[in-house]
């Protein structure tokens, strides 16, 4: 590590602002669920600090709120975050094989779409302060944005929360997008996972299957393919 | 709904979220030497975020026309090497202002 833990600490906090805007947007639609489901805001909030995941709060929500029972909600839980286990290999192999266990237990804790798209995009190995940095936006934005959420309901604007919710997408465009533009493979990858997804959520029977399991199972089916088309050329930990 | 039920409910969902992610961290401690897995792995954030970015993006504002204006842009932006928050930023803009004029 050339760069010291605080200067990538700092770089953290920058990629972390808009992070922490997105994130507010979408937990305080999260937090209207939370509030639908009976819980106070206190107990929404300590929901999204526990567990940083969209998907997986607004199904158990769902779940709660239907009355189901603990074991429904665990496998729900299960299914809608699996492909937090895909992301969690693929970030193991982005860590230097000396990082301790107490990095790795606190980045695992944060593994979200978001810090994890920003943590693997970095060249060579990551230095978990540049993780620590966002979290330090983004983990305070989400879960105020669900306290705000569940006691405000729809007090703000719906044009704010529209605008605001694109904010996330538009992250991971500027995460893919770069690296497409200088691989033909990474930009056909990209174009095809789109169309797939696309496919996957407007054919009949297809669009039956829930996000969590669509993302995983085109996961594993382009990025194997991928895998065993086009090996990546032997190199170093550092990819770009 | 009773508070005490609340809590295991949000301790289960927590639990069980945590796993999922800190499994594989903790686990695989060392470089992978499989070439096809290194490969796999290397793919699978590319594939997955597009994944979860198309058509998602779509339904994510109050109009689809809004939601189009913002992916073109984002594209356009991201590949004429914008950084990640003027990226993000323009693309909440964008849908801002059009939504004035569309809803």
């Amino acid at each position: 590590m050339i760069e010291s833990n605080m200067t990538w600490y700092k770089k953290g906090l920058r990629d972390g602002i808009p992070i922490a805007l997105g994130y507010f947007a979408v937990s305080f639609t999260l937090g209207i669920a939370a509030k639908n489901a009976g819980f106070t805001a206190f107990q929404s909030m300590l929901t999204s600090m526990l567990i940083n995941a969209s998907a997986g709060e607004f199904a158990g929500f769902t779940l709660i709120a239907a009355g189901a029972g603990l074991f429904e909600v665990a496998v729900m839980e299960l299914i809608a975050n699996a492909r937090y286990l895909l992301m969690s290999c693929a970030l193991s192999q982005k860590l230097s094989p000396d990082t301790s266990i107490i990095h790795r237990l606190i980045l695992g804790f944060y593994i979200t779409d978001e810090y994890f798209g920003l943590s693997v995009a970095r060249p060579g190995y990551l230095n978990p302060f540049y993780t620590y940095g966002m979290i330090t936006l983004g983990g305070p934005g989400w879960a105020l944005g669900t306290l705000l959420g569940c006691i405000m309901g729809n007090v703000l604007a719906t044009n704010i929360v529209n605008a605001l919710s694109v904010g996330l997408y538009g992250m991971f465009l500027a995460i893919i997008i770069p690296p497409a533009r200088k691989s033909k493979i990474i930009a056909g990858l990209v174009a095809i996972s789109m169309a797939a997804s696309y496919a996957f959520s407007r054919l009949p029977v297809l669009k039956d299957i829930s996000s969590g399991i669509r993302i995983i199972l085109l996961t594993v089916l382009i990025a194997g393919a991928a895998a065993i088309l086009f090996p990546v050329k032997e190199e170093t930990n550092d990819e770009h | 709904m009773m508070n005490t039920n609340v809590y295991l409910y949000i301790g289960v969902m927590a639990l069980v979220t945590y796993l999922i992610r800190v499994l594989p961290l903790t686990l695989i401690r060392k470089e992978i030497k499989n070439r096809t897995i290194r490969s796999f792995l290397y793919y699978v954030p590319y594939v997955t975020l597009a994944v979860m970015t198309f058509p998602a993006i779509l339904d994510a504002t109050g109009s689809i026309y809004s939601a189009w204006a913002a992916l073109i842009v984002g594209i356009l932006l991201a590949w004429s090497g914008r950084s990640l928050f003027q990226v993000a930023v323009l693309s909440c803009m964008i849908v801002f202002i059009l939504e004035l004029f569309l809803c």
